[in-house]
């Protein structure tokens, strides 16, 4: 059965793992590049960084690369699976031989699972490229740019350590799924794409700030850890603009900050800031007055007791939100591997 | 006579339709039997059933002592060959054969490169690439490879044109000479009954019309043609199949185990097509119901 199995698979895995095995090498072989670059750069890391077409776009496609490749694990290894031999009529010569279609499901789930974990290997790759990124985030080095951004970040995290691996496992079991309950392979496999992307898009968006407990910190606002003001209105104008949002940054360049919002004097969210907020604010040219009066402002702010709150996980933790999320991905795919041996001894035509 | 395969009100509901429904019937063991039936009639259901392809809607189905879908299923001495005899487009006639060795703790390669070499199959030639008749016969290689106690077949040759129709049947024959085992083959088409298996058995609307040695139910149904007379003339142990009046001449198709004394009778004998034709016909609830065709 595994030698039927890997006649059936061996063309696609050849193509798909050896464009990964390909992609990989890449990686390798200009690692040590950025290694260099971050060693020689010192501050200004970032800048060059993104300056360097060759190593911006290798970081991209990568970031890119790695979040297609589950689907692409789920379209062409995954639902063709079953979808394909009930099409074809397949599944009535090959279920019809001595062995079970448990084993024959099993076989196949096995071996493709395990392409499935080799394909996701390439998220450990690009955490190993991006090593001397993350190492200068962690410095407090200012970035723009996705890579510029702390490896915990939503956007980034999907695509680093072992997160790929359990996307791609659970693809391929969505795209089996899928083509056992649809049973024909064109459209089990657009169903899979929308399946994929669609868990690919709640994940980080609406589930991974909550399968860690967040910390918290309490501090004071104060000209130097404002990072963000968001107003209405224009500033250049004798009018106080209408402060909506101010944020504040942590001495924690690595940390996820998933809240950070102002308290008011009785502990609630802050949804108007007071009138005089505006001194507050100063702009990177103001003068030696414009300073004072914030340092008055940013007092009487602690005076009538706001605060800043600010919810965040910090860089430490990286690891251990990569295997809950990457568990979490695997129970889904256990849950749906269960349903595929259910529903495989079923009828199915 | 034991049974290698025996239904007792078997049925199978697609949705709310029933392709097949209340069937009963047993397959003496060392038969080829033939199963023919109009498309619709549940003979596909049937086999797909035997097979464990399909699991009974109602009533229980057992091949070889065991159920098909259960813990102990014979999987290993049941062989099938589906409908449209599907094959692996993209792999060899010899990756064919690897895979029914690699399945099947029961097989034969010799037999099966020795039909593949008989057959003149190039072991290299996708199966894709095959003729109809060539798909056919690498697929019936792998259900007689396995050395099965029973073959089903399930419209083998219903694609095929009607010369590797012709060879198909005869090939079938010759292994089923050679090895010792039961079949089951469904057809729409009497004629391909009438040169490949000894006993029948007649599906119409998923009922079994008649089943029987071939030889015997030849020799136990009659055509009378006389002067016309009425139904009820004829003896209790003459059953009236079928009946056609002019207004002098009157001509019956009767099944009767003893032999026909009224000389008023001209007596022929039935061909095999007659034979099924006049159950088909003479089915209740023929035309009364709609047919179903059973679905892949």
């Amino acid at each position: 059965m595994i030698w039927l199995t890997w006649r059936q698979f061996r063309a696609s895995a050849v193509v798909l793992l050896g464009s990964v095995a390909a992609a990989v090498a890449l990686l390798a072989l200009t690692g040590h590049q950025v290694a260099a670059l971050s060693r020689s750069s010192g501050e200004g890391f970032f800048d060059l960084f993104g300056a360097d077409r060759a190593k911006s776009t290798i970081f991209y496609a990568s970031t890119i690369v790695v979040y297609v490749l589950p689907s692409v694990v789920g379209i062409f290894w995954g639902a063709p699976m079953v979808a394909r031999e009930l099409e074809a009529g397949t599944s009535r010569l090959v279920w019809s031989q001595s062995i079970t279609r448990t084993r024959w499901l099993a076989t196949k789930l096995g071996v493709a699972g395990v392409g499935a974990a080799a394909v996701g290997l390439f998220g450990l790759a690009l955490t190993w490229w991006c090593g001397p990124l993350d190492d200068a985030v962690a410095k407090g080095y200012h970035g723009t740019g996705l890579f510029g951004q702390p490896r915990l970040w939503p956007a980034q995290f999907g695509s680093r350590g072992i997160m790929p691996i359990g996307m791609a496992v659970l693809a391929l079991v969505i795209g089996v799924a899928l083509g056992l309950v649809i049973r024909r392979a064109l459209p089990a496999m657009a169903a899979t794409l929308v399946a994929v992307v669609a868990v690919q898009v709640v994940l980080p968006m609406a589930v991974q700030a909550h399968l860690l407990p967040m910390k918290e910190l309490t501090t004071q606002l104060a000209e130097d850890n404002i990072t963000e003001v968001r107003a209405q209105g224009e500033p250049q104008r004798a009018t106080d603009p209408i402060v909506e949002k101010v944020e504040i940054s942590i001495a924690q360049p690595e940390a996820w900050i998933t809240s950070n919002i102002t308290l008011d004097p009785s502990g609630k969210a802050v949804t108007t800031y007071p009138t005089w907020f505006s001194d507050c604010v100063t702009g990177p040219d103001a003068t030696e007055a414009e300073h004072a009066a914030a340092r008055a402002c940013f007092a009487r702010l602690a005076d009538e007791g706001y605060r800043q709150k600010v919810d965040y996980l910090p860089g430490s933790s990286f690891w251990r939100l990569q295997l809950v999320e990457t568990g979490l991905l695997l129970l889904l795919a256990g849950l749906l591997t269960g349903f595929c041996f259910w529903r495989v001894r079923r009828d199915l035509f | 006579m034991s049974a290698v395969l025996s239904a007792t009100g078997l049925g199978k509901k697609y949705g709310r339709k029933w392709a097949l429904s209340d069937c009963s019937l047993e397959v003496p063991a060392g038969r080829v039997v033939g199963l023919v039936g109009p498309n619709g009639a549940g003979k596909s259901t049937f086999l797909n059933l035997a097979v464990g392809m399909l699991t009974p809607s109602a009533g229980g189905i057992e091949v070889l002592g065991a159920s098909p879908t259960g813990r102990d299923a014979r999987r290993s001495k049941v062989g099938f060959v589906g409908q449209d005899t599907p094959t692996y487009a993209g792999l060899s006639v010899a990756d064919h054969l690897r895979l029914g060795a690699g399945l099947n703790p029961t097989w034969d390669a010799a037999l099966a490169a020795g039909r593949i070499a008989t057959l003149g199959l190039d072991p290299d030639q996708r199966a894709g690439r095959l003729s109809g008749g060539q798909r056919a016969q690498l697929a019936l290689t792998l259900g007689l490879a396995k050395r099965p106690e029973l073959l089903l077949l399930d419209e083998p040759v219903a694609s095929l044109d009607p010369l590797a129709r012709r060879e198909f049947l005869q090939d079938l024959m010759e292994a089923v000479a050679e090895q010792e085992m039961s079949v089951v083959l469904s057809s729409h088409l009497v004629s391909d009954v009438e040169r490949a298996c000894d006993y029948l058995v007649v599906l119409v609307d998923s009922r079994v019309q008649v089943a029987g040695d071939i030889d015997h139910l030849l020799a136990t149904h009659y055509r009378l043609t006389g002067p016309r007379r009425d139904n009820d003339t004829i003896p209790g142990d003459q059953h009236v199949l079928a009946a056609s009046h002019t207004d002098r001449q009157s001509t019956y198709l009767v099944r009767t185990e003893s032999p026909i004394l009224d000389p008023a009778w001209d007596v022929t004998d039935l061909t095999l097509e007659d034979l099924v034709l006049a159950y088909m016909r003479g089915a209740p609830g023929v035309t009364a119901r709609p047919t179903l065709e059973a679905l892949r």
